[in-house]
């Protein structure tokens, strides 16, 4: 496999990802909410409760960081599908395909312009999240909470385990949508387990702690092992060529 | 150049192209004439590795496109535009010729050589910044032309390049082919088009699923088309048909004013016919030879094919 290859791939896919206004929108607006919005609900629920809060501020400030999982698990999607089902509806895969370049490579090369933007976006977003929850927590703890492991272990681990979940899965997804939408709606199916997970840490039934991350992290790689196979099955250029609609 | 020995594809149940066997010399344009679902795009397909073969063997320049090492090679060595452009609507005409250019391994000064080189062809040098998706379908069709000769292929596939363009923009596009077929490329052109095919191609191929027949475009008109006499009378009467039928027992019909009559040898044949219509109290007009066109004997064979 040339790495190269692929390389030319994800270029190409991130510059038209910057010209669309949808995938610039989505690379913005989701880091944008979760790294300003989610700390500003922080000083509004730290000034209303005060030091009643106490130590249920590191409770909420761990439910907030998993909301960057919630983000790997849409935004490649999002990239993923247009990049895909974007070269079925500008019917390039024919041409493309016939260049001297392999499946895998092609695959990678996707999957590498759906990851780095994804991920770029979300660790910007996870600076700005932790210096602010920082900023307004610290009255309350008397200690700064982030950088901590429990979200290393979410942004490090997790999050490129999730995004590589997320596109493999648009991979399978895309060979049957006919447009870009319809491909996200059904990619966006992987955000109910984490939000299941999510409502579990909120309501007490799960500790959002390093051991649960880790779990959460084993069982994703083991779904990313999975959905590899499957995914590479599904990318055949003969598959592609005849199959996909 | 190519050379095909018994080439089947088949999807599932279904047959698309069966036994086909032929040859394409290099530097030759060789066309693929036939009906909408004849399998031109799944020869093509098979041709350029996008797609696998059921049985049989082809190979290009030396390399059999069944073997992954050597789909690679053919893939380098030969350039594809599609029935469908395919090009990158948000990305601008240098920027989709230069993504494949890349993709080709064409070094960067050549690259860029070539890629200017092939716009100021088609017209299209100074619309390099502008987007691929504000073109014109003419000039898409003229983009997508440059990017299968970006990399300077020996062999190029072309599959339907003038369908719903334009008579002007189509004409650009068969002189260009013409052009690059100066240039020694190989040709390997599908089309529906009989007008296209033969002012383009050297050769032309036949095909309903099957190779229904190959040759030059004279060679078809030929071997399938029996010569035909046209003679316009004053007036047309019966008397005048049976005095015809009595002197040549071939095949006669009536249109208005015109007998036309089928036969084997004019020099022969046409001075016996005349004399019976004369003998008759027939009083002729005119005498013209009919020629076939490639389009009577295209018609003939695909219908013999079925």
């Amino acid at each position: 496999m040339r790495i190269s290859k692929s390389w030319i791939v994800a270029a190409k896919d991130m510059r038209v990802f910057l010209r669309k206004r949808q995938t610039t929108y989505s690379l913005v607006v989701f880091p944008v909410i979760i790294g300003i919005g989610l700390p500003l609900v922080l000083d509004y629920v730290i000034a209303k409760q005060g030091a009643q809060l106490g130590i249920h501020v590191t409770d909420l400030l761990n439910a907030f960081a998993f909301f960057f999982a919630i983000g790997a698990s849409i935004i490649p999607a999002l990239l993923a599908s247009y990049s895909l089902v974007g070269e079925k509806v500008e019917k390039s895969l024919e041409p493309l395909l016939a260049t001297p370049i392999t499946d895998s490579e092609l695959l990678l090369g996707k999957g590498i312009a759906s990851f780095i933007p994804s991920l770029s976006s979300l660790y910007i977003g996870s600076i700005v999240f932790m210096a602010l929850s920082d900023l307004f927590s610290h009255n309350v703890l008397g200690y700064y909470y982030f950088p901590n492991w429990t979200i290393g272990i979410i942004l490090l681990i997790l999050l490129p385990l999730l995004a590589v979940l997320s596109v493999e899965w648009s991979v399978i997804v895309s060979a049957r949508a006919t447009d870009p939408r319809a491909a996200q709606l059904q990619s966006y199916l992987m955000v109910i387990p984490l939000t299941i997970i999510y409502v579990a840490t909120e309501v007490g039934a799960i500790q959002p702690n390093t051991t649960t991350i880790w779990i959460i992290s084993g069982v994703v790689f083991g779904l990313d092992i999975i959905l590899l196979f499957l995914s590479s099955r599904t990318f055949r250029r003969e598959e592609i060529l005849t199959k996909w609609r | 150049m190519i050379t095909i020995e018994n080439l089947t594809k088949k999807f599932d149940e279904v047959t698309a192209v069966e036994g086909l066997t032929f040859q394409v010399e290099e530097g030759e344009v060789f066309g693929l004439l036939g009906p909408n679902g004849a399998g031109k795009t799944t020869t093509v397909r098979m041709l350029c590795c996008l797609i696998s073969k059921t049985s049989g063997d082809a190979t290009i320049a030396g390399y059999q496109i069944g073997k992954p090492a050597d789909s690679l090679e053919i893939r380098k060595m030969a350039g594809l535009v599609p029935d469908d452009v395919g090009l990158y609507a948000d990305l601008s005409a240098f920027e989709n010729l230069d993504f494949y250019g890349k993709l080709y391994e064409v070094p960067d000064g050549r690259r860029r050589e070539n890629i200017e080189r092939f716009l100021k062809m088609l017209d299209l040098w100074d619309r390099r910044d502008a987007r691929a998706g504000s073109f014109s379908k003419g000039m898409k069709q003229k983009l997508a032309l440059a990017r299968a000769l970006v990399h300077e292929p020996r062999i190029l596939f072309m599959d339907e390049p003038t369908v719903n363009l334009d008579p002007e923009s189509a004409k650009t596009v068969r002189d260009f082919i013409l052009e690059i077929r100066n240039q020694g490329r190989t040709i390997f052109l599908n089309t529906h088009n009989l007008d296209e095919a033969q002012r383009i191609c050297d050769r032309i191929g036949i095909i309903r699923t099957r190779l229904l027949s190959v040759g030059t475009p004279e060679q078809l008109r030929e071997s399938l088309s029996a010569p035909r006499t046209e003679i316009r009378l004053v007036e047309v009467t019966q008397t005048l048909v049976n005095a015809v039928k009595k002197s040549i027992p071939n095949k006669i019909e009536v249109y208005g004013d015109k007998l036309i009559v089928d036969v084997t040898d004019p020099d022969k044949e046409n001075p016996g016919i005349i004399s019976a219509i004369t003998s008759a109290g027939g009083r002729v007009r005119e005498v013209t030879e009919i020629v076939a066109s490639l389009e009577d004997a295209y018609l003939r064979i695909v219908k013999e094919g079925k």
